[in-house]
């Protein structure tokens, strides 16, 4: 098989972020405001108004990443905001170090206590990471009221330090303005970095995540201690801004006046944390009369928050960018080469060694002593009754549960401890029984993620983007939907989701193939339709492992069947062979006695 | 070692009320699969209705104390209503945002219905307590001690011997098959609110007298409450039970050798030990998500 270059025929342009005239367009207007904020005659009231609203954007910008593109919780920005500010204030004050110097300590300071947070909190339940980021919240005022030694305690700390740049307010307000500018241009295109790529899978399905190859714990932890950065860092600004800062100023409510903006401006873009961060500043402005009464007013926002999420759970952006969505055609796809699979061949003969393998779930033994190899190219069936083991073996292979003993050999590597994602790193490519795409994506953007595999040696890494879109442009037409590639996963019948979910694993270029009952809920077309892509598939070199009941697909794709009973390997080899087998007939049809 | 004792008794009265609050998370947990971030709030709404009954009215205690568990049981009922099941078919996420949505609403309603003051609730009985060889045994300690004692073997018996313990635990298991059984699923949930909401009402009047009733009350015991369920194994009501009384003890005696100011940080120090080096537990099962 040849793997000749391919031709590029018309394509949508490339990202290329630097020289694309939005982006030249974004800074120029940008650095048009700055100047206006700097020349424009501004009372002390608009002038206190705006310098919140940009700093605070700022620590949003943070809860836009790690709740809106990681889907992870974070209830003590207020804290992480609070160690930027502190930072500042106590290092020009207290120690007469430069503005910039503080900004760096502060910045480092939130990002090291939010990588602590996330490491030892993120590979449990999200409930853990919101308890124990309000604890860190309770923790952090705690000491900036106690602490009165180190932190001045309740009284604050007065006359901040600026840089000697932007001593005067209407200046520094500038240079936070273009700050904003700039930290809102890196958040907004981090979603299509490739960390903010994974951050979105993780949002979306955390194990399709790691069977893509995606490392779903650090992928966590990265979006927690950005979140922690861009909370520091605004701290950082706001504390040269009102040059006096308080333990209150950064209070478990404060965590949640932050949490309701980026709601309610729209937590899945920085555009909506802007949105939501000016709208609750302005909106209390207005309301003044309701800050006499303690209370009421963030009772009114504990209010906000619940009416939010239950009815305009994408926030205001989200709400008008799904709006005008609703007009916008998707593109259609440009036509690119066909797909072209080369599966590694390194090792023996036998792609697949899986030497006594077993699972006890307590005293359940789900798979017990079970032996198999899987010959490389070709179609390999795993059969059974239901509850024979079948999707088990396929969980340990794929390293979804951890083998109680027993070995798994891919290729060369021994894979019985990796994790998921190592595995899939190593060339495992597999499907869901229930079928797991990340439901916020168009069927292309699912497909790159699978293509963006760590070891994909069918991408060029100088490609970009590109490279990663052709080719998965080029597995979605192997399985017959390129032409709707840009439209969302949610517009894609039962049938069509199951072609994406093996697109994804295609444009990975694995070593192996593992296909989780395939043919569960297709009608009688879509089943021919289905083993036909199989055989294709197999036609190029990629060897399969199914898994199924439909014993029309299995006994007329495989060419060699290993079936389980009870946990047992019960027969293996050539399929029809097994198929006859005594023993095989009576474990589906039983014995007669 | 007289001093230790005292503190024990004392670290037991006060982990008594932590466990009977993870007694209302695990729950609801167990029922929705959702944690709910207010359960402290239960705690300090019931306290302030029994300040508004027995002290600005001067109802009788025991009509105070019913007055507040009926409005515990509406307020279960309402908190099921508005917060959990609009949101019950999305993902867990949203639920918990809801939840300290609620949280702060209550809490701060508190404060713009009562005002900031700390207020003083009398305990139940008029002798302070009693002299037992070298410990005190305060009156209201014995009391917090003795209805956990109660509740926590009335509620193995309601889930293990009434028919509607074995629905609400088949609810908890598996809310479709259960559906499928004929329970209705829905109203299971509702009861397991009010049921929270008076487990959290009933720790929240027990705990008053020996604390101030304040509106910070309830995220405080809320989050102890939440610690207490991580070391005992989540979902486990062994181990809430056990986590809320280790929780106490620890954090009297760091009170007393260690430092007062920083008494409610020795809980979040104690969660994180355990999130590090056992995050299942003492009990608890393993919590990662299955496939």
């Amino acid at each position: 098989m040849s793997v000749e270059a391919p031709v590029r025929t018309a394509r949508r342009n490339p990202l290329r972020f630097a020289i694309a005239p939005a982006h030249v367009g974004y800074f120029v207007l940008s650095a048009l405001v700055v100047v206006l904020v700097s020349r424009a005659t501004l009372d002390g009231y608009i002038l206190n108004i705006l310098m919140q609203a940009a700093t605070y954007s700022v620590a949003v910008f943070g809860l836009s990443v790690v709740l809106g593109l990681c889907g992870q919780i974070n209830l003590a920005q207020a804290a992480f905001f609070g160690i930027g500010a502190y930072a500042v204030g106590l290092g020009t004050v207290d120690y007469g170090l430069s503005y910039w110097l503080c900004l760096v300590i502060g910045t480092l300071a939130a990002v090291l206590a939010g990588a602590f947070l996330g490491m030892t909190t993120l590979r449990l339940g999200g409930h853990y990471l919101a308890m124990v980021t309000i604890s860190f919240q309770q923790i952090v005022t705690l000491v900036m009221i106690n602490a009165i030694g180190f932190t001045h305690g309740p009284d604050g700390v007065p006359r901040i330090g600026r840089p000697a740049l932007f001593q005067t307010s209407q200046s520094y307000l500038a240079f936070a303005v273009a700050a904003l500018a700039v930290i809102g241009y890196c958040v907004w295109h981090l979603k299509d970095t490739r960390l903010g790529r994974a951050m979105r899978a993780v949002r979306d399905n955390e194990l399709a995540a790691s069977v893509a190859g995606i490392n779903v714990y650090r992928t966590k932890v990265a979006a927690f201690a950005i979140s922690a950065v861009l909370g520091g860092l605004g701290g950082g600004l706001f504390a040269g801004g009102f040059t006096y800062v308080s333990p209150d100023q950064f209070s478990f409510a404060e965590s949640i006046v932050f949490l309701t903006m980026a709601l309610l401006g729209g937590v899945a873009s920085p555009i909506g944390a802007v949105i939501g961060t000016g709208l609750l500043i302005l909106i209390p402005e207005w309301l003044r009369f309701l800050k006499s009464v303690p209370g009421l007013y963030l009772a009114i926002y504990g209010i906000a928050v619940i009416l939010i999420i239950v009815f305009m759970p994408e926030g205001i952006w989200g709400f008008v960018t799904s709006f005008l969505s609703r007009f916008v055609k998707p593109v259609a796809a440009a036509s690119v080469p066909p797909l072209v699979l080369a599966p590694d061949r390194t090792g023996t003969d036998m792609v697949l060694d899986v030497k006594a393998l077993s699972k006890h779930f307590g005293g359940l033994k789900a798979v017990d002593q079970v032996d198999f190899s899987v010959r490389r190219g070709g179609i390999h069936a795993l059969i059974g009754p239901n509850g024979s083991g079948k999707t088990t073996t396929l969980n340990v292979i794929s390293g979804l549960y951890r083998a109680t003993s027993g070995n798994v050999v891919l290729g060369e590597t021994d894979i019985t401890n990796l994790s998921p994602h190592r595995r899939t790193w190593a060339g495992l490519g597999r499907t869901f029984q229930n079928i797991r795409l990340f439901r916020s994506m168009t069927a292309l953007e699912n497909v790159v993620i699978g293509a963006e595999r760590r070891g994909n040696s069918l991408v060029a890494a100088s490609g970009g983007y590109a490279a990663l879109e052709e080719r998965a442009l080029a597995a979605l037409d192997f399985v017959g939907l390129g032409p709707r590639a840009n439209e969302p996963i949610t517009r894609f019948s039962y049938g069509h989701q199951r072609l994406i979910e093996i697109a994804r694993a295609l444009a990975a270029n694995p070593t192996l193939l593992l296909l989780d009952e395939p043919a569960a809920g297709l009608n009688s077309t879509e089943k021919r339709a289905l083993h036909d892509l199989l055989e294709r598939i197999a036609a190029q070199g990629l060897t399969i492992l199914l898994i199924d009941h439909d014993m029309t697909l299995v006994s007329g794709a495989a060419q060699h069947i290993t079936v389980l009973n009870f946990g047992k390997r019960i027969a293996d080899g050539e399929s029809m062979g097994v198929l006859r087998h005594p023993d095989v007939v009576s474990a589906y049809l039983g014995t007669e006695t | 070692m007289d001093i230790a004792l005292q503190l024990l008794f004392t670290g037991i009265g006060i982990g008594a009320v932590y466990a009977l609050v993870a007694l209302g998370f695990v729950l609801i947990f167990r029922a929705t699969n959702v944690v709910n971030f207010a359960q402290g709030e239960f705690s300090m709404v019931a306290a302030f209705l029994m300040v508004v009954c027995a002290v600005d009215l001067e109802l009788p205690y025991w009509l105070s104390f019913l007055i507040a568990l009926g409005g515990m049981a509406l307020l279960g009922m309402i908190f099921n209503l508005g917060v959990y099941y609009p949101l019950r078919h999305r993902s867990f996420l949203p639920v918990i945002i809801s939840t300290i949505g609620a949280s702060i609403f209550l809490a701060n309603a508190t404060l713009a219905l009562y005002g900031p003051q700390p207020q003083v609730l009398p305990g139940w009985f008029e002798t302070p307590g009693i002299q037992v060889g070298p410990v005190y045994l305060d009156s209201q300690y014995l009391l917090i001690i003795a209805v956990t004692i109660v509740l926590v073997a009335f509620q193995y018996w309601f889930f293990e011997h009434t028919l509607i313990g074995k629905k609400l635990q088949a609810t908890s298991q598996d809310k479709e098959m259960a559906s499928l059984l004929g329970i209705p699923v829905a109203r299971m949930i509702m009861i397991t609110f009010i049921y929270s909401a008076l487990i959290g009402g009933i720790a929240g009047i027990l705990v008053a007298p020996v604390l101030f009733v304040s509106i910070q009350m309830g995220s405080s015991i809320a989050l102890k409450a939440f610690a207490a369920t991580i070391i005992g194994g989540f979902g486990d009501v062994a181990g809430a039970i056990i986590g809320g009384l280790a929780l106490g003890i620890i954090e009297t005696f760091g009170a007393a050798y260690i430092s007062v100011p920083y008494k409610d940080g020795f809980a979040f120090l104690v969660l994180v030990l355990f999130l590090i080096f056992r995050p299942q537990g003492i009990f608890g099962e393993r919590v990662a998500e299955k496939a």
